[in-house]
């Protein structure tokens, strides 16, 4: 069996030849950025505490989006997949709705919703004292925004692929909704959910355009890394370009050691 | 009806077959033959928007043929842009930091100054909060660019000029969201350019500060060496020197170097 995985398969060179021309085409813009990178000045950048400051802010907020973003797209995806009910494919459409709108625009509706004189903005500071904007809060509502429509997208492409029989079989077995979902539907997806949520992160991780907009920029409090590379890219391009790099590697990290985790227990 | 759309098309091809060989001959008659068409590429820093676009036109009018194409960015950006060959004629820097590393950068001609600008705290209209000063931002939330663009170091050095321990809520990336966050209610004052101030008259009312002038930021302008409109991109550029543009940037709020 091990032999029969390991023979190579013949690519057609229709396929390779466009291949190649797009790695080329997405590789070769991170060579130019390492090409230019001033390798010296990385440990010094390493060592400033508001880069960390950044650093940390980042992982931890674009975490808490891709947690929020399960928490409420996978029940979306469900419905949208599963659900029967008229204006579906309005409603799948207006679930994308963020992919499409430029993110700073996405900032400025999320400010007149949850702004100071937003709707929903001014009842909750009237009511209970509280103001989103300009706080970490406000950090992980604008990642959410932007990034959930990745794990809907995912995880309902996933949803219709699984095949419904299973769900069915379970049923007559005697299992409850819930337990229909929980036990069988949820384990069937688990790569489709995982790749949604992962695409999430990395969406989250980059986010700038809605998190400027709706959070500001306050270091320690709203300013992640992509809007510190920004702030940096007006004075320093070495710098923009060591700190994006930073980002790049933390990033690529931790996607990868997930990766082996996973399959370790696969 | 299918058996007359071919000759319907025939005589609509026909038509304008005729109607673009006679404007053809029209335009032939009424061009001037020193006149050639040519682009100028202007990247100006986003605080020039309103005027330069205004200057423009003027610009346009006494030099028929001559169509004015604007770049509007933040300095620092269209600086980067600049240095790394994006082609262009002319520039105008709302610093002198930004104009200095394109001299360095060998990318500029001869950079000259055509306009001041000084901060003023904007403040919603009416003045809600009665503010008369930079100590009156003390108890309220207010809005600064960040110190790596020309506003948000004009801020720093107004503020520490003033003494008082202010920090703003938000250290913004450019001028205009700077004032955006103001004219969107989530802020009670926001450090701008008095020009910025003026073009949001209708919504937002500048208070003058003293300390400001501690902080004045210059605008040069330069042709670009690397200039495909070499001759224009020089007459534009005194053209900005000028009288004529000269009144569109006082109205604008800027001051006279």
């Amino acid at each position: 069996m091990p032999a029969k995985r390991t023979r190579r398969r013949r690519v057609p060179a229709a396929l390779l030849a466009p291949a190649a021309v797009g790695l080329a085409f997405l590789i070769l813009p991170l060579a130019g950025l390492l090409a230019r990178a001033p390798w010296t000045e990385l440990p010094a950048r390493l060592a400033e505490p508001a880069m960390l400051d950044a650093l940390r802010l980042s992982l931890v907020t674009a975490t808490l989006a891709t947690a929020l973003s399960l928490l409420f797209g996978v029940p979306i995806a469900w419905l949208l997949a599963r659900g029967d009910f008229p204006g579906r494919s309005l409603l799948r459409a207006l679930v994308t709705v963020p992919l499409v709108l430029p993110p700073v625009v996405g900032g400025v509706a999320l400010l007149l919703v949850f702004g100071r004189s937003g709707f929903v903005g001014s009842w909750l500071h009237e009511r209970f004292d509280v103001t989103i904007p300009f706080s970490t809060t406000a950090v992980v509502l604008a990642m959410t925004f932007v990034s959930m429509p990745f794990l809907v997208v995912s995880v309902e492409g996933a949803l219709r692929g699984a095949d419904v029989r299973f769900e069915e079989a379970a049923a007559t077995l005697g299992a409850g909704r819930w337990t229909v979902f929980s036990r069988v539907t949820l384990p069937m997806i688990a790569p489709g959910v995982l790749a949604g949520a992962v695409l999430c992160w990395a969406r989250a991780l980059g986010e700038f355009g809605a998190t400027i907009t709706f959070a500001g920029n306050f270091p320690g409090r709203t300013q992640t890394m992509p809007l510190a590379v920004y702030l940096a890219l007006q004075s320093d391009l070495e710098a923009a370009i060591v700190l994006s790099l930073i980002l790049l590697a933390v990033s690529v990290a931790v996607l990868a050691s997930l990766r082996d985790r996973w399959t370790a227990v696969a | 009806m299918r058996r007359t759309t071919p000759a319907l098309a025939l005589t609509a091809a026909l038509a304008l077959a005729a109607l673009t060989a006679c404007s053809g001959g029209d335009d032939l008659d009424q061009t001037d033959p020193d006149i050639k068409p040519a682009t100028l590429t202007v990247l100006a820093a986003a605080s020039l928007t309103e005027a330069f676009t205004e200057i423009g036109d003027q610009f346009e009018a006494e030099h028929p043929g001559v169509t004015v194409e604007f770049g509007f960015a933040a300095s620092s950006d269209l600086a980067a842009q600049i240095t790394e060959g994006a082609p262009a004629d002319v520039f105008a820097s709302a610093d002198q930091k930004n104009m200095d590393k394109v001299t360095d950068a060998g990318a500029a001609v001869d950079p000259q100054v055509f306009a001041l600008n000084q901060l003023v705290i904007a403040v919603p209209e009416g003045n809600p909060d009665g503010v008369t000063g930079l100590a009156d931002l003390a108890g309220l939330d207010f809005a600064a660019c960040a110190a790596e663009v020309p506003c948000g170091a004009a801020a720093e050095t107004a503020v520490a000029a003033s003494g008082a321990d202010l920090a703003p809520v938000t250290y913004e990336a450019d001028v205009k969201s700077t004032l955006q966050k103001l004219t969107l209610g989530e802020v009670d004052a926001a450090l701008v350019y008095r020009t910025d101030a003026i073009a949001a008259d209708d919504e937002v009312d500048a208070v003058e500060f003293p300390e400001s002038a501690e902080a004045v930021n210059a605008y040069p302008i330069s042709a670009l060496a690397d200039a495909r409109e070499t001759y224009l991109a020089a007459e534009f550029t005194e053209y900005v020197l000028g009288d004529d543009a000269w009144s569109v940037l006082e109205a604008a709020g800027f001051q006279r170097p």
